[in-house]
């Protein structure tokens, strides 16, 4: 934690990507190295910086995919009509530069420990800061009971699909899928609602800790749910993104 | 694209509050100067497609914080907001 937040100071750090991984065909993962990085706390975000030939600049937010203490990545999702987006998507390569700063938030955070349990809620690539979280927990054999609730469009979708098969200790994966389901599909097939919600989640007497990432309405939608089955607002915490990228 | 697609949350701007203010903004506390609603600075509905941002009350939908930026200047208006906690780690 010490550096830039302590220092006060938050400064553009040239970065070199050293790795891409396609993740799904609209959303690819790329591995950074910045110089003068300090480690992040699961939840984080990075501030992406490009810059054209021309001085024109261009600024967007992309959460962290990796788990604190290990090299850096971040997850994109390719936007219709993004000005950011379809660069990190399609076209940027390793060795290729631009510039970042962070990490950014201390509100969407989480170490993966507590006795409480945890309940991560994601639509689309709002999975990106909990697979973090996921990643931080598995990292330090944390035990704290953990169900990540995932709706994405279909199976081809689904970000990080093979990392979340074998989900590992105390923790449970339940996909939705939106629009298409695969043959002999057993998951959820339609969008997040109160009976959902009342049969992946714990009740609200666990007194659960809760994180959603995903669009406005998405989490909107997930939070006003909880909220009706008795969590306390307080016990949730979220990160709602735009149709920018 | 609908208004409801444009709307961000607090989380947003963390960067930027970093910038302005030196430290991490989205864990604080902020009280609506309209209704007294209290919430995380993470939760407001940030919207930055106007020639500034805006980030209103998720309870009542006052506008809390304005800030417009140039090349050389901030400008900051928080004139919506009746207090903001900064917590030092």
């Amino acid at each position: 934690m010490a550096g830039a937040a302590l220092l006060g100071r938050l400064t553009w750090l040239a970065t070199e990507v050293v790795d891409a991984v396609q993740e799904t065909p609209r959303v690819r993962t790329l591995v950074l190295e910045a110089d003068g990085w300090t480690d992040h706390r699961a939840g984080q975000h990075v501030d992406v910086r490009l810059t054209a030939e021309d001085g024109y600049q261009a600024e967007r937010s992309y959460s962290i995919a990796s788990a604190p203490g290990r090299p850096l990545a971040i997850t994109v999702e390719e936007l219709e009509n993004g000005e950011v987006s379809p660069y990190l998507v399609g076209e940027v390569r390793p060795g290729d530069r631009f510039e970042i700063r962070g990490p950014i938030g201390g509100y969407f955070v989480w170490d993966g420990t507590g006795e409480a349990p945890v309940l991560l809620v994601a639509g689309g690539s709002g999975v990106v800061p909990l697979m973090s979280m996921i990643r931080q927990r598995a990292a330090i054999g944390s035990r704290t009971p953990t169900r990540l609730l995932y709706s994405s469009r279909s199976w081809d979708d689904v970000i990080y699909r093979a990392d979340l098969e074998e989900p590992g200790d105390g923790l449970e994966v339940f996909h939705t899928l939106t629009r298409s389901q695969p043959p002999g599909w057993t998951g959820y097939s339609r969008r997040i609602d109160a009976e959902l919600l009342g049969e992946v989640a714990w009740g609200a007497v666990d007194e659960p800790r809760v994180f959603i990432c995903g669009s406005t309405r998405f989490v909107d939608t997930a939070a006003d749910g909880l909220v009706a089955m008795g969590y306390a607002p307080e016990s949730i915490r979220t990160e709602r993104f735009g149709a920018t990228g | 694209m609908s208004v409801q697609d444009m709307k961000l949350d607090g989380n947003a701007i963390g960067g930027l509050l970093i910038e302005i203010f030196g430290t991490d903004l989205t864990g604080s506390m902020g009280v609506c100067a309209s209704c007294g609603a209290q919430g995380h600075v993470a939760a407001l509905d940030v919207y930055v497609h106007a020639p500034g941002i805006v980030a209103r009350c998720r309870s009542c939908e006052a506008v809390m914080l304005k800030i417009v930026r140039s090349e050389t200047r901030t400008w900051l208006d928080l004139s919506g907001t009746r207090t903001l906690e900064i917590t030092s780690r």
